[in-house]
């Protein structure tokens, strides 16, 4: 039987691998976006599993609102990426470090 | 059900999100001389839609208690309003002279008032989460409106990912705040906090609400962004969000923390205090350090947090009443400087850099001397707008039990006064650099006359600050 502390407990794994992908990664900034995401779905399976548990919708539909805000966000993250590499012909975080202080 | 009064209730926002569509469709179809146009509509709509908020059509609160319109949110969004229109009246000769004057700075600087606006009348974590996307996503790609500046791309691409990282922490402790209460309404979570006994997964959410509050207004240690930001963002757009959005994150802090959270107050008042202090001590200490004037108000800001957090750690309608006012009065007093450094800029020329304001004095008597009247009130010298605002705050949190805050808070602030000081000091003292550029340009007189206002105001604010606190007091339900 898969209770809600399953899924509290996944959905705490896949921040955690998340904020991990944030800090420990130094290669590439589309790794950032990608943990930028999973981090956003575990927010999202913890999101259901409580509007589940809890037999109400109002969290289900908090995670619509979650998908369509990181649509966005990986829209503006992904344009954002392409004037960078433009300037800097890079997309290494450890070269981006231009200003420090 | 959608009822005549929820829309009315919700006037100015619709108002405005119809006018930002239509300023944007009209753009397409102005050529680049004409580009006035929407600077003027800009302003003619952010003025329209204060005059809508204070008519205050409908109800007290809409479409069942998500969005909520009481005095704090009325009082943030009319600042809010004011210091966008002040801005881009000042970003305007700044933004002619490098080709960026376009029709996406107006539009996403609007997008951002919008989401600002929603997020102070937020009711339930929904809106709260979707007016700090609308400002954060706008403020993102205004960062990066430079699109030829390594500096500009590199700026947003920080903002970006530390920005989504906080979005995140705040949405995962929202996860866990909906999952002890069962309710995503703020009026509903402050009812089930209050008698809980069952505190667990609460606390692990307010942790992750209070971390994500604290990078949105770049507390210490989850300042990282803000000196970056600041620095590599173009001015114009440095002055929008180093101004507006202060008031915009205390609006989601009281929210959140006071009208949701309020029965775990004695949790994340001690989590606000140590972050207030951290700020304090890294914001004061940091900008001593540094050349670039528009990192060293990015460091400024971080310790003025430190203050607005002083607020709320009171956790009493007087230290909330205090914090409001000091980010109204941080507002008001940052514009000006930001105001001031892009008044002084040209097309190659930015004026960013302290040693840029050597012999200010004698070049520029009146520039310096508004300059001088926005760094003491930074600073905090009395009689100005931002001693006040220091006095208030620290009046909130000098009572026993947090006396140690208000100490702290007081000999950080004469740490803050030197590099203030410096600056006035460039300005009068040194001599001016060979070949420093003149200053005064015809073409800017209405924006001189507006900016010698805006700093004259701080002064007179400073004088006469009964009222404005009067309106904190009242908003927040304290009867004299």
């Amino acid at each position: 039987m898969i209770s809600l502390a399953h899924f509290i407990v996944l959905g705490t794994v896949l921040f955690c691998i998340s904020v991990a992908g944030i800090f420990i990664n130094r290669k590439n900034v589309i790794v950032l976006l990608m943990a930028i995401e999973l981090m956003l779905l575990a927010v999202n399976m913890n999101f259901v599993a409580f509007s589940r548990y809890l037999g109400d919708p109002a969290g289900q539909v908090f995670v619509f609102f979650i998908l369509t805000v990181a649509a966005a966000e990986s829209a503006i993250g992904l344009a954002i990426l392409v004037v960078l590499f433009r300037n800097r012909s890079t997309i290494n975080v450890a070269e981006i470090d231009s200003m420090k202080g | 059900m959608i009822s005549l009064a929820d829309i009315l209730t919700l006037l100015p926002e619709s108002f405005l999100t119809i006018a930002i569509c239509a300023l944007l469709l009209l753009d397409q179809f102005l050529k680049p001389a004409q580009r006035s146009v929407t600077h003027y509509l800009s302003i003619v709509a952010l003025a329209v839609t204060g005059w809508l908020v204070l008519q205050q059509f409908g109800e007290p609160s809409a479409f069942g208690g998500m969005f909520v319109r009481d005095g704090i949110a009325i009082l943030l969004k009319l600042f809010v309003l004011l210091t966008t229109a002040l801005v881009f009246v000042y970003a305007r000769p700044y933004l002619r002279d490098r080709a960026l004057f376009v029709g996406e700075y107006y539009v996403l600087c609007l997008f951002g008032v919008l989401g600002m606006m929603l997020l102070v009348s937020a009711g339930s974590l929904v809106m709260v989460y979707l007016g700090l996307e609308l400002l954060a996503l706008s403020s993102y790609a205004l960062v990066a409106l430079n699109r030829d500046s390594p500096l500009s791309s590199e700026a947003a691409m920080k903002y970006f990912v530390l920005g989504a990282l906080a979005s995140g922490m705040l949405l995962y402790g929202m996860s866990m705040i909906y999952g002890a209460t069962g309710s995503l309404d703020l009026g509903t979570i402050h009812a089930v906090t209050a008698s809980s006994t069952q505190r667990g997964m609460l606390l692990f959410g307010v942790v992750f609400v209070v971390v994500g509050i604290a990078f949105k207004f770049g507390a210490a240690p989850f300042h990282m962004w803000l000196p970056d930001v600041y620095q590599g963002a173009p001015t114009a757009v440095t002055a929008f969000i180093g101004s507006a959005p202060k008031l915009a994150a205390f609006g989601m802090a009281y929210r959140l923390l006071e009208s949701g959270l309020d029965g775990l107050g004695g949790y994340w008042q001690l989590m606000l205090a140590l972050l207030a202090v951290a700020s304090l001590a890294i914001g004061n200490i940091a900008a001593i350090m540094q050349s670039n004037l528009k990192r060293m108000l990015a460091y400024s800001t971080i310790s003025h947090v430190g203050f607005l957090f002083l607020g709320l750690v009171n956790g009493q309608p007087e230290g909330y009443a205090a914090a409001m006012f000091y980010a109204i009065s941080y507002a008001l007093t940052a514009v000006v400087a930001f105001g001031i450094i892009l008044l002084l800029s040209r097309a190659g020329f930015e004026a960013e850099e302290i040693a840029d304001y050597k012999g200010l004095g004698q070049r520029a008597p009146w520039y310096a001397f508004l300059m001088a009247l926005t760094m003491f009130s930074l600073a905090g010298v009395p009689p100005l707008f931002g001693f006040f605002g220091k006095l208030l705050v620290l009046k909130a949190v000098a009572v026993p039990g947090t006396l140690w805050l208000a100490i702290s808070g007081a000999v950080f602030a004469i740490v803050g006064i030197y590099y203030y000081l410096r600056i006035v000091k460039v300005m009068y003292f040194d001599e001016p650099e060979q070949g420093a550029t003149a200053i005064a340009r015809p073409a800017d007189a209405p924006v001189r006359m507006v900016i010698s206002a805006n700093a004259l105001a701080l002064l007179i604010l400073g004088i006469t600050w009964g009222p404005l606190y009067g309106w904190c007091a009242q908003a927040l339900g304290i009867t004299k």
